[in-house]
């Protein structure tokens, strides 16, 4: 008797241990598709409304399709992307895109600098001079750009040309003369505040110890901004870039506001539009569009990396 | 010794206030746009649209009234109504899947966040042929719902990365306290988690109504008139034929207001909500 227990006192804790290891997987395994349960709705919801529309852009990419003729439609191949090199319509968007984002951009970093050294420093009404300074980025980008137009770029009433004529210069007709310059000068003046936010958040979290001791040391103001404050900026100034390019690749309002694309600003997505609802050539707007998404994962790809250096190292638990 | 030493600190404070000078000399040249805006929505339309500008007059709501007369209050409306619907979904749908992946651990954290991050990323050129096509096809073409819906589709990765970062600082003790209390996951993200992030949330669902609200290619492209927002519409002032300076840039001031509100409210959460969590 006596042995007959003893020996099945063993087996009897073996099964409760195996019986309780299957609980913590399953209990693992109820968690796992919990935690699914709770990132699948947003997952879902994005490819719906982004992933598959962008796969069908692929698709009507390689259609020949026209909604002048509905009834002309079929499969084309890369039809509409020899012809979109061939029409001459492409390289120069490309070239547009590309120019209006590298000179906004790198301007409104310049700016976004300036302004962040500025109002870091403190002074009285700083809080005052901050919010005046962001003010340009929060403002309705179509609203901007004709304002803009109208009230400052108009040879008549626009307040540059005002000031021209006050220093007895000629006169400039900016969206027709100096069109790319126009458009940049718009995005610069609504991104600056974006670098500048940016930027002054690098320089609130730079250690004012390090600073003072190279104040100490005799390096001048200047010397301690190119060897301390800038490397030190760096992190920030790619991240500022990256987003702010993802971003103006995309631009249209100001396109569309300020120069109907004339004058070698018609950037892609001004041509998609241009062509899909106007030439209404479904086919070859798609085309231009996935050449877009090409663009923009060039440049995504850099931005990604960085974005995501920043993140993990102040983020993961 | 002495004498120098307040030499040197009186010829710092001069800099200084030469510095000062200059900050605000650029400050006021970069913000004058706005204001030229605002002081010319308050002219009458023969000052606004002068050669020689004016900066002293007796201020008229005209500008104002003629904007309202052209039917603005209908465009506004359907601005706040894509703006609230889309911020709606996406905050609706990002807390949970900020709290996934941030307080619950997903496996691969990293390939979810590269996920949304690349949507965030898709040019809307890439996906409005489509969306544009089916919405014609089934008759919802012009429909400020559906607008509203594309929009919360737009904003919604921003708001899941930036719901991440406020929730990755709710400390882990508390949420170990409430599950040791037995707390079920519904009441630890509704009792525990959500009235610490609150100010979080708030600010992704600012930053999310601001995108929506001055959204432009998409509203031009997928409404035309009952559904129409007011970007599109501002376009409408501009009169080939008479002078509109006042007129349009009355109405600007109004389309631009809120969100100018909304962003200086928000100043301190902008720079989060623009970098996407990056940088606090």
């Amino acid at each position: 008797m006596t042995t007959t227990t003893t020996t099945s006192q063993p087996s009897e804790l073996e099964d409760v241990r195996a019986s309780t290891a299957t609980d913590k997987r399953r209990v693992q395994r109820t968690e796992l598709w919990r935690n699914r349960g709770l990132l699948l709705p947003a997952v879902i919801f994005l490819i719906l409304l982004t992933q598959i529309p962008f796969l069908t852009t692929i698709g009507f990419s390689l259609t020949k399709w026209n909604l002048l003729y509905p009834n002309d439609r079929a499969f084309a191949g890369f039809d509409n992307y020899t012809s979109a090199l061939t029409s001459g319509d492409l390289w120069p968007s490309i070239r547009a895109t590309v120019l209006i984002t590298a000179f906004s951009v790198t301007l409104a970093v310049l700016f976004g600098l300036l302004f962040a050294v500025l109002l870091d420093r403190p002074f009285r009404g700083r809080a005052l001079a901050r919010t005046l300074m962001i003010t340009p980025f929060l403002i309705m980008p179509a609203a901007a750009s004709l304002i803009w137009k109208y009230s400052m770029f108009d040879t008549n009433i626009g307040m540059l040309n005002w000031v021209f004529r006050s220093l007895h210069l000629p006169v400039v007709a900016w969206s027709t003369e100096h069109p790319m310059a126009t458009v940049v000068i718009v995005l610069t003046w609504q991104f600056t505040p974006f670098m500048m936010l940016i930027l002054l958040a690098g320089l609130q979290g730079q250690d004012k110890g390090i600073l003072e001791a190279a104040q100490v040391d005799g390096a001048g103001t200047w010397r301690t901004f190119t060897w301390i404050t800038l490397p030190h900026l760096r992190m920030y100034i790619e991240i500022g870039v990256l987003l702010g390019s993802v971003i103006i690749l995309q631009v249209f309002d100001p396109i569309a506001i300020l120069t109907k694309g004339t004058g070698g600003t018609k950037t892609l997505a001004y041509l998609l539009y241009e062509r899909a609802f106007i030439g209404l050539d479904v086919g070859q707007a798609a085309a231009y569009g996935v050449v877009t998404v090409v663009l923009t994962i060039i440049v995504a790809t850099i931005a990604l990396k960085s974005v995501f250096k920043v993140f993990m190292a102040g983020g993961s638990r | 010794m002495n004498g120098s030493g307040s030499t040197t600190r009186s010829r710092q404070s001069a800099r200084g206030a030469l510095t000062t000078l200059v900050t605000w000399v650029l400050v006021l040249v970069f913000f004058f746009p706005v204001f030229w805006m605002v002081l010319n929505g308050f002219k009458p339309e023969s000052l606004a649209s002068s050669v020689n500008p004016t900066f002293i007059f007796k201020p008229v709501t005209e500008g104002y009234q003629l904007a309202m007369d052209r039917g603005m209050a209908g465009y506004l409306q359907n601005s706040l109504t894509a703006a609230v619907i889309a911020t709606i979904i996406s905050v609706a749908l990002a807390i949970p899947a900020a709290y996934a992946l941030s307080i619950r651990r997903v496996k691969n954290v990293e390939n979810s966040l590269s996920f949304f991050i690349s949507t965030r990323f898709m040019p809307l050129a890439a996906i409005v042929l489509p969306l544009f096509m089916i919405f014609k096809t089934v008759g919802l073409l012009d429909n400020i719902y559906m607008l509203a819906i594309v929009y919360g589709a737009m904003n919604l990765p921003v708001t899941v990365w930036m719901m991440r970062s406020f929730f990755l600082e709710v400390p882990y003790e508390i949420i170990e306290a409430a599950r040791v209390d037995g707390a079920g996951m519904f009441r630890e993200i509704v009792r525990i988690v959500l009235p610490l992030v609150l100010p979080g949330v708030a600010a992704a669902a600012l930053i999310s109504f601001i995108f929506a609200w001055n959204e432009y290619f998409l509203a031009l492209l997928l409404t035309s008139s009952a559904a129409r927002t007011t970007p599109p519409f501002l376009g409408s002032f501009v009169d080939g034929r008479g002078q509109f300076l006042a007129v349009l840039s009355a109405a600007a001031t109004i389309a631009a207001l809120p969100v100018i509100i909304a962003g200086w409210a928000a100043q301190k959460q902008l720079v989060r909500g623009l970098s996407m969590g990056a940088i606090k």
